[in-house]
């Protein structure tokens, strides 16, 4: 199958090409970019004018819902309908991905729906219970691209201690969401408008406690650490001043935590029941700020979704989280709009700097993925910058149907439109394909 | 926008539901205690009753249990000739796997006029507000830590009640703040009507300092705190909290921040002690002073029964 993508506008983050040009697709991989040899026929012309042709976005954090007959299906679907033509998947899933065979099926799966490329992480602890480290070689070669605990705690210092030393053994990373046990028990951030509402809040301190630990045995250990979900402004300088050390970590955001505050609660909307809670005003734009200076170095889906009965409860006992994959896209160029930021800037967290977090678990994709050069992987996201949209649940291909940014909640609108989706140089989502089935 | 409008009141500004004081214009409050004055007559009475809720059906609706705040709604809506049906779904519901939409939607199937509900989640009325049926009027019994809607405005009665006016006034909430619902309400209310001096008083893991944003001033010592108020509006302390993290004992605290006469002594000359109920005495009020003559704890709940039927009666005259 030949492509050509004609007459878009080509925004490759890592090499800082912006420039109007035709892409050439051919066998999976680009072949051009620019100057498209004259006998190239193609076997399928995308025509992009006024649209912007970046490379694929990749999704540090989505939550497939597995298993269930369809999830991988839906949830595939939504990445590929968001951009998203790489996405890591957290561990926690029924059973917990502990094993080799879960992963190989999931991958396989995965691989059947050639919708979107999929990475897990692997379970760091059995059955994520936090006492016992998993096959973490055994997994790897399963396909994991880093351990993680998602949601679960460790039983103690000692035991994480441990499997970041065994981790590290092989240079495998090590994904953390910082949080203290004993004070994220809460529903809302602590502050003003937890006590006005009368919600259990969880404490700044359980972040920076979990940073501050956490730090200290990487220094310890020089384990490869990547912290999930920083939701905190003073979270963001701890891992400012680990960097500046030099200390092999980095981190990531929410696009929830990016764009929202906890004033966003309203009259308790059980779509703002997230974790980690909305934090207040000043964390946010230190977010935005850490992850325009790249202190956070990429902006994450957190997709999860909730069924509807999950979320029809009263705000503290709704499951927390929100639909993302098909809104990564345009909440990050929202931010990069608000930030002054070029479009590259503002692609660079969503494809390239993810990349770089993933970095040799990738292996030779890790070349190409994230970018569009000559020889790469076709992996391209075709999206209008001008067009605005307003988030409808029943237009999402996601079975999580909820999310702060709904058009009835917030009344978020959404900068730019994803046209063409292609993984492997085959067409994954087209708008296009979709209006005519419709 | 539409989560953000405010849910209690229509497009003409009227009250069609009442879950929290945050957020009600002066005027509206000031409509429920009037009305509430009107009503206090009939408590007197030889027929308690006036016919503006015939043929009306208020559900109570209580998912946690309390007993004497069901039981003034109760008195309130039959004074009022309404027809009241008491649920006593605490847990029945729940245990049986039905959600709490479904429960509703099962009651308004009942053609119910009335729900008044008592929660233990934050919020939970809000979320059956958004989702009963248009005609329906609910009105928040306590929910969580968060509001109290009717027990703030019972106690804005009796302070309007004995010094007329709200403008010069000093109050001190004394106690569990950071867990009461009662003191929320009770803040919202005292500053949309006016009150200058509003002190949350008591001890840091019970009084936590972001109370200041709701317009009080945080106050950690008890002597501090009741000098030369009008008005001292105890709490109760729950039974969980007399020892643990928050608090080393029932003792301790009665010694810090326990309403004593020479405490009393330290307000105005004509305070008023007022207490949600039910009272601990020895815990956070002596004997002396709950029974003491500066005391309106039993008239708090007499004007209790008037407000309920107040804000029953207007919740009824209006439409969504």
């Amino acid at each position: 199958m030949k492509i050509l993508i004609r007459n878009g506008r080509v925004v490759d983050p890592a090499s800082g090409r912006d420039e109007a040009a035709d892409v050439a697709i051919a066998a999976g991989r680009i072949v051009a970019i620019g100057k498209v040899p004259a006998d190239f026929a193609p076997d399928r012309t995308i025509e992009a004018d006024g649209c912007v042709v970046a490379p694929g976005l990749v999704d540090l954090a989505a939550r497939l819902k597995e298993p269930g007959p369809g999830a991988l299906e839906s949830e595939l679907a939504a990445a590929a309908a968001g951009g998203v033509t790489s996405l890591v998947c957290p561990p926690d899933m029924d059973p917990p991905l502990d094993e080799p065979g879960l992963v190989d099926m999931l991958k396989f799966r995965a691989r059947k729906l050639s919708r979107c490329r999929l990475f897990p992480l692997g379970a760091l602890t059995q059955g994520l219970a936090g006492a016992e480290i998993t096959e973490m070689m055994a997994l790897t070669d399963a396909g994991c691209v880093g351990f993680s605990q998602a949601e679960a705690t460790m039983r103690d210092n000692l035991t994480l201690l441990r499997a970041m030393q065994y981790a590290s053994t092989r240079g495998y990373a090590v994904w953390l969401r910082p949080k203290d046990p004993s004070l994220s028990g809460g529903v809302a951030a602590s502050g003003a408008v937890a006590t006005r509402l009368g919600l259990s809040g969880v404490p700044v301190a359980s972040e920076t406690i979990a940073i501050h630990t956490i730090v200290e045995l990487v220094r310890q250990t020089v384990a490869r650490v990547h912290f999930c979900r920083l939701s905190s402004a003073a979270g963001v300088e701890l891992v400012r001043r680990a960097k500046a050390e030099g200390l092999p970590v980095t981190a990531d955001v929410s696009i929830n935590s990016l764009h929202l505050t906890d004033v966003d609660i309203g009259y308790f909307n059980s779509d703002m029941r997230l974790t980690p809670p909305l934090r207040q005003g000043k964390d946010r734009d230190a977010l935005r700020a850490g992850l325009a200076d790249g202190t956070i170095d990429a902006l994450v889906s957190d997709h999860t979704p909730v069924g509807h009965d999950d979320k029809m409860l009263p705000f503290g006992e709704a499951t927390p989280g929100a639909t993302g994959l098909e809104l990564l896209l345009s909440l990050a160029l929202k931010w990069g709009n608000e930030s002054r930021l070029t479009l590259a800037q503002s692609l660079a967290r969503v494809t390239s700097d993810p990349v770089r977090v993933l970095g040799e678990a990738l292996g030779s994709l890790g070349q190409s993925a994230g970018r569009l050069v000559e020889g790469g992987v076709a992996d391209v996201c075709v999206f209008d910058p001008q067009a605005e949209w307003q988030v409808t649940p029943e237009a999402l291909h996601s079975r999580g149907k909820h999310t702060p940014f709904d058009a009835a909640s917030t009344g978020t609108r959404m900068p730019g439109r994803v046209r063409h989706t292609l993984v492997a140089g085959t067409l994954a989502w087209s708008a296009a394909t979709e209006a005519n089935a419709a | 926008m539409l989560a953000r409008r405010n849910p209690q009141l229509n497009a003409h500004g009227e009250l069609i539901h009442l879950l929290s004081i945050e957020g009600l214009p002066r005027a509206v409050l000031t409509q429920i205690l009037d009305t509430a004055g009107t009503f206090l007559s009939v408590n007197d009475r030889d027929v308690k009753k006036v016919p503006l809720l015939r043929g009306k059906s208020v559900f109570n609706l209580f998912f946690e249990n309390s007993t004497r705040t069901r039981t003034t709604f109760e008195i309130a809506a039959k004074r009022l000739s309404a027809d009241v049906i008491n649920l006593d779904i605490a847990k029945s519901s729940a245990s049986k796997g039905e959600s709490l939409l479904d429960t509703i939607a099962n009651l308004s199937a009942m053609h119910a006029d009335m729900f008044v509900v008592r929660h233990s989640e934050s919020g939970a009325p809000y979320l059956i507000a958004r989702h009963c049926a248009p005609h329906v009027h609910v009105v928040n019994a306590g929910d969580g830590r968060h509001a109290h809607p009717t027990q703030g405005l019972l106690d804005m009665y009796t302070i309007r009640h004995y010094k007329k006016s709200f403008n010069e006034l000093t109050v001190a909430v004394v106690g569990d703040i950071v867990h009461s619902r009662v003191a929320r309400s009770d803040i919202h209310a005292l500053t949309t009507l006016g009150v200058p001096e509003i002190r949350a008083v008591g001890p840091k893991t019970l009084v936590p300092g972001d109370l200041r944003d709701m317009g009080v001033r945080v106050c950690h010592d008890m002597r501090e705190g009741v000098k030369d108020a009008d008005v001292v509006i105890m709490l109760r302390l729950q039974n969980e909290r007399m020892s643990g993290a928050m608090l080393p004992s029932a003792g301790e605290y009665f010694k810090s921040f326990g309403l004593t006469e020479d405490i009393l002594a330290l307000a105005k000359p004509d305070v008023i002690v007022m207490h949600p109920g039910p009272i601990n005495r020895g815990v956070e009020i002596d004997s002396r002073v709950a029974d003491g003559s500066h005391s309106v704890i039993l008239p708090q709940v007499t004007f209790g029964i008037a407000v309920r039927m107040a804000v029953m009666s207007i919740l009824a005259g209006n439409d969504a």
